[in-house]
């Protein structure tokens, strides 16, 4: 894949034809929930991430937006098994990763490498930073002994850093540098995918440019996939061409990110848009126009019942308690999970999935609907899709 | 704008400086700055810029630390820098409250929400219990908690973040305080939360008609609350006027930072992130001249060694009155213009260059 194809912006082509590294379908993570006292029995599952599909091209960058407890991280710690998923599989590089051992990981470890939020704490103090960035080099014998400190050095000028500070210590440095040393660590094995979750949100905002600017650079240089997981939705729009958003475990839209931007079609993204402040308001003064949520995420460990935003959504009826909306594909690279999608102020009145689904308008089984349509579920798109404005499966 | 005396909170000339084993840390070093009832002021920079810092000083939370300080708090004609330790507890709570960024750590793990807040009340008030309890649920049922006379029995921990931030601001509001304080409101919360917050804290502000000053980094909630917008840098104020000036035609180079470094829900993807180079500076050893000198792209545009030896005064900007900066740039519109803009927001840039020709040649016309 060339340079040309990764800094490809346009939304399309890119998306569809690229081989992708990471296929994931159906991924599940649910944790116990233990009761208090001697027994410890299980009394439930926090259902932090229940049925998520999607795949990530090679030298692509996915961006995982939502809210606190939507199972975003889960799904990063997932990828890179650090949890090991309850149901669904993670196919990296054309091998199902969900269930191997720990002694058949550890290869794959040099592939799949994470960069974590906080650069405070997921630096060793007591280390160098010579040694925190060439461990990875000794435990997987990648270079012999005398070559790790060349390599250290070389590694931590291609983040910006004074390679003479391999001698330091992690608290010598500020936050915007230990965060460049955790993505010099991430990067030393060369992996093909890495994992960032909320790389930047720990920083000042002068500082997140850099570090975002480093990121992007990197990507260019060594054509390495991204999964990158933050909150802050104007962030991911400017590192990821393709972008999921989650809630409550599930994936309710994943776009290209012009359309998710310009045309959500799924509620929840446009409160989740509308609710983000912006700085050209100065001019106009006064708050912006926006959708307003009522109330909080309801609890993972017993989520509401069918699609699980309706009991904050706007526009939910009878059927959103009944039945949990499939995660429709409605345009070439769009797919969104919604009885009723459309673009804000235009979704339509009566569901567009009953027929789909062999229900009636209320969300009741209903015979005369007929059988319920097999719905392509995995990861990627497909090349028929839904098609909103004449309610049939059809062709681009 | 009214003058000076007549503010509600004044602050003038305050200095808070830490004496430290390795000399004096000056975070706050000369600020001034006013504001009026019912209107909002928004401080912004980075970490260590001194934000905090300040506004715990008009709270006097450095009494009894080490802390000199120095300068004027005027709030309502009194200088709350000269009076006693019992009389600045008396008007805590009352007079001044505060709400604090992380509401986990700022509320008593041990205390009902209820207990803190009928505590906050009674404080102030010679009131039995019973009332402050009354009290306390209607505060808590006024900023949006479902079933209140329940809830006000829970511990801080069974409460979601945006509900105890909601109870932070029940207990900063309890006593109806002419000012209040928001420290980081809503940094800890989700984009949909910190709308509610932001909508609360406009609709008490309208039905109190209290002061509110809103230290954050984020521009857009400044951009959406703030009637006036203080930049700081080091300590000191580098940029202070109405929020529209300030936010529309910035005429700081770390203010264009500040914009620049941001990516925006709608700009052209394609653009790059303009950071600013470099670390903020260390308090115990400021740089000399201007202290943003440094890091600053702009240096090589004032003449002589202006910058690195000179510290700029707070000046009136080229907008008129009310738009003061720290800065040398001669003519600090054409930069934003023609080099800054462009760099990160194209189109702005274009309105922008049109509107500064068309005063252009108004200017000429009426000459």
């Amino acid at each position: 894949m060339t340079t040309d194809e990764l800094t490809d912006r346009g939304a399309g082509s890119a998306l569809t034809e690229a081989k992708p590294i990471l296929r994931v379908e159906d991924l599940k993570m649910y944790f116990p929930v233990k009761s208090s006292g001697l027994m410890r029995r299980t009394i439930g599952h926090v259902q932090a991430v229940d049925g998520v599909s999607f795949q990530v091209n090679a030298g692509a960058s996915l961006g995982l937006v939502g809210e606190s407890g939507c199972g975003k991280s889960t799904t990063g710690r997932l990828i890179t098994r650090l949890y090991k998923p309850t149901g669904g599989s993670i196919d990296f590089d054309g091998r199902d990763i969900a269930k191997l051992s720990e002694n058949d990981l550890h290869p794959l470890r040099r592939d799949v490498q994470m960069i974590f939020q906080d650069p405070y704490t997921s630096l060793n103090p007591r280390h160098t930073v010579g040694s925190i960035i060439g461990a990875p080099l000794a435990i997987h014998k990648v270079v012999p002994k005398n070559k790790i400190l060349s390599r250290v050095q070389e590694l931590l000028e291609v983040v910006g850093l004074n390679p003479e500070h391999y001698n330091r210590y992690p608290h010598e440095f500020s936050g915007g540098q230990r965060q460049r040393i955790g993505i010099a660590r991430a990067l030393t094995l060369q992996p093909k995918l890495l994992v960032a979750d909320e790389p930047v949100s720990a920083l000042d905002v002068s500082i997140q440019a850099q570090v975002i600017n480093l990121l992007q650079d990197l990507q260019k240089e060594f054509g390495i996939a991204f999964l990158f997981i933050a909150h802050d939705l104007a962030v991911v729009r400017h590192f990821c061409p393709e972008i999921a958003v989650m809630y409550l475990g599930k994936i309710v839209e994943i776009a290209d990110r012009d359309t998710l931007y310009q045309r959500p079609h799924h509620p929840y993204t446009q409160a989740l848009l509308s609710a983000v402040p912006d700085v050209k308001q100065a001019k106009v003064g006064g708050r912006r126009e926006r959708i307003r949520l009522e109330g909080d995420v309801p609890s993972p460990i017993n989520p509401p019942s069918g699609c699980r935003f309706r009991t904050r959504c706007p526009i939910a009826q009878d059927i959103c308690a009944r039945v949990e909306p499939p995660l429709l594909q409605v345009g070439p690279t769009h797919k969104v999970a919604c009885h009723f999608p459309g673009e804000m102020g235009k979704h339509p009145e009566k569901p567009i999935t009953p027929r789909l689904l062999g229900v009636d308008d209320s969300g009741s089984a209903d015979l005369a609907a007929g059988p319920a349509t097999e719905l392509p579920t995995g990861p990627g798109y497909s090349d028929t899709w839904f098609d909103l404005k004449n309610n049939t499966m059809g062709k681009a | 704008m009214s003058t000076a005396t007549s503010s509600f909170l004044s602050v003038r000339d305050l200095k808070v400086h830490f004496p430290t084993a390795d000399g004096i840390v000056k975070a706050t070093d000369g600020l001034s700055f006013d504001l009026e009832k019912g209107k909002t002021l928004g401080i912004v920079g980075e970490s260590g810029s001194g934000k905090s810092v300040s506004s715990s000083a008009i709270l006097g939370l450095h009494r009894g630390s080490s802390a000199q300080i120095s300068g004027e708090i005027l709030l309502d004609g009194v200088d709350l820098l000269q009076v006693s330790d019992e009389e600045m507890r008396r008007r805590r709570g009352l007079d001044v409250s505060m709400i604090f960024q992380d509401p986990l750590s700022a509320m008593h793990p041990y205390y009902t929400v209820g207990n803190q807040l009928m505590e906050a009340y009674r404080v102030h008030n010679n009131v039995s219990k019973k009332a402050a309890r009354v009290r306390a649920i209607e505060m808590l049922e006024r900023v949006g908690i479902p079933q209140p006379d329940r809830r006000v029995d829970d511990y801080p921990h069974q409460f979601s973040g945006g509900m105890r931030q909601r109870a932070m601001i029940a207990m900063g509001l309890i006593n109806n305080p002419g000012l209040l304080i928001a420290d980081e409101p809503t940094t800890a919360l989700d984009v949909t939360v910190q709308a509610q917050i932001l909508d609360l804290l406009q609709d008490l502000q309208r039905e109190f008609d209290s002061a509110i000053i809103i230290i954050t980094h984020d521009l857009g909630v400044v951009a959406e609350m703030a009637d006036d917008v203080l930049v700081m840098y080091a300590g000191k104020a580098v940029e202070y006027g109405p929020t529209k000036d300030i936010l529309v035609r910035p005429e700081m180079p770390y203010t264009w930072g500040l914009l620049s470094s941001v990516p925006d829900v709608a700009a052209d993807t394609s653009s790059k992130l303009v950071p600013i180079p470099g670390n903020p500076p260390s308090l115990l050893n400021p740089p000399t001249g201007c202290a943003f000198h440094p890091r600053c792209p702009h240096v090589a545009k004032v003449p002589g060694d202006l910058c690195r030896t000179v510290q700029p005064d707070l000046v009136t900007g080229r907008q008129g009155l009310g738009h003061l900066k720290r800065c040398h740039l001669a003519d600090p519109d054409t930069v934003y213009a023609n080099e800054v803009l462009p760099e990160f927001d194209p189109v702005l840039a274009d309105e922008l260059a049109d509107e500064l020709t068309a005063a252009d040649s108004n200017e000429k016309g009426l000459q």
